[in-house]
């Protein structure tokens, strides 16, 4: 049976993990390899490393950061930031990333998704959606959050889904950094309307937490940040609680 | 020992290279067929669409040259669905080393089915000399549309709707619909296995 999937998300910033701290096994926490593989020895599914470098250097940085994952991480991991065009993704991917994720760039310009699958296949298409709940409804932001739009994120991921995206990243700004759990509404109606796997984000502060999403909204795979780098929760007692409640999660 | 890893239209390569370092091991790409012909390993990897890679191949004369080749050689992904007899994808003609259909994922009525495949599944029935040391029911990365029938050359079997063929085999061809360069310490296994033989 195909797994339900357990997702650190490490911001980078020129180079260097954003949020890494207190962590006894690694020398050096804003280390991304170092907390990429610590991740991935103590049973991350996949990784996501998110850039959020802005200069102009970022692009050599970051496709020399990704063969530097590649080379030590043993699990999939996906990439995104910035990213706008085939070409860098065909930079990426030729580093040794397994999927990039679009998101500003391709709701401007929804070709991007046609032109990325058609090159390189769905399978490493990530769409990421930021989305926030108002006025009745879900809408898509862009920007990292900054700019409304007036398009609902089911209708912009359905449509993305149409030109090619293998996946769905979907984050709720509502439930974003609250601790309170995943949004399990719009989640479960991505999930259980489109035939490609929902990575939720956003929200997660407990187990339960995870347990909620993946049975009530049927996620296929959930992502969090700071609960594992600050270990909150730590992901092998994650998995046994799961695992424990019935779920299908690799050991 | 020199282990090479065919070149042609097809994504992963890079992984594929990671992965036999993280073994110790120094892998050389190249479509040459004097310097695949020579090698002690061969390892033909993919991740792609079949009719185009046939194509490349065919172009290249590297199809009779994989069919023809005496060495162990391990296909990963689209490379394993390649060295079976036809592919649904783009109704496609493949090397025939295996004589296995290769079809598309389809959806219940009552359920709807998430296709490509992506993520962590089980393999089972594990029979083969690669998977020394492999537990049954260890969990390998998948990432498919397309999956190998059942057929007497399974040598390990996945559930996703219906049971597949995670692995096949037959005399020195052999096969993974997985990639064990992303399936952590037992796709590493995996891999020493082979270059083991």
């Amino acid at each position: 049976m195909l797994t339900k999937r357990i997702i650190p998300c490490l911001d980078i910033k020129d180079g260097r993990t954003v949020k890494g701290v207190n962590f006894e096994n690694i020398r050096d926490a804003g280390d991304p390899i170092e907390l990429g593989a610590l991740y991935a020895a103590q049973g991350a599914d996949e990784l996501v490393f998110l850039d959020i470098t802005a200069t102009n250097e970022r692009r050599k940085t970051l496709s020399e950061l990704v063969t530097r994952i590649a080379k030590h991480v043993n699990i999939p991991f996906t990439v995104g930031g910035g990213i706008s065009s085939v070409e860098d993704v065909n930079v990426l991917l030729q580093s040794g990333a397994d999927k990039i994720s679009v998101n500003t760039s391709a709701f401007k310009r929804p070709e991007l998704v046609d032109e990325l699958a058609r090159e390189f296949g769905s399978q490493c298409v990530v769409l990421a959606i930021d989305t926030r709940f108002e006025d009745g409804d879900w809408y898509v932001y862009l920007n990292g959050g900054r700019v409304k739009t007036e398009v609902k994120a089911y209708d912009w991921a359905k449509e993305a889904v149409g030109r090619g995206a293998g996946e769905i990243l979907l984050t709720s700004m509502n439930n974003d950094g609250t601790k309170q759990g995943f949004a399990l509404d719009i989640t479960g109606k991505l999930s259980q309307n489109l035939n490609v796997p929902v990575i939720a984000s956003g929200g997660a502060g407990t187990m339960d937490h995870f347990m909620d999403v993946f049975e009530t909204a049927q996620a296929d795979a959930a992502l969090a940040a700071s609960i594992f780098h600050y270990k909150e929760i730590e992901i092998p007692a994650l998995k046994t609680y799961l695992y424990q409640r019935g779920l299908n999660i690799r050991f | 020992m020199k282990t090479v890893i065919i070149k042609y239209n097809a994504g992963n390569i890079r992984s594929v290279l990671f992965a036999l370092d993280r073994l110790g091991v120094e892998g050389v790409v190249t479509d040459n067929p004097e310097e695949i012909k020579a090698a002690d390993k061969v390892i033909f990897p993919g991740v792609g669409e079949a009719s185009s890679a046939m194509r490349y191949l065919q172009e290249r004369k590297l199809d009779q040259l994989i069919t023809g080749l005496k060495q162990p050689v391990l296909g990963i992904c689209l490379g394993m669905q390649l060295m079976c007899k036809h592919s649904e994808e783009n109704d496609t003609n493949c090397l025939g080393i295996f004589d296995v259909e290769v079809k598309r994922f389809q959806s219940p009525v009552d359920n709807l089915l998430k296709i490509p495949q992506i993520g962590w599944n089980n393999i089972t029935g594990l029979y083969c000399t690669m998977f020394e040391h492999v537990p049954e029911n260890s969990y390998m990365y998948f990432v498919h549309s397309y999956y190998a029938a059942l057929s007497p050359y399974t040598v390990a079997t996945t559930n996703y709707v219906i049971n597949y063929s995670a692995a096949l085999q037959k005399d020195n061809f052999y096969a993974v619909q997985f990639h064990p360069e992303k399936s952590a310490g037992e796709g590493q296994k995996i891999l020493e296995n082979f270059l083991k033989l």
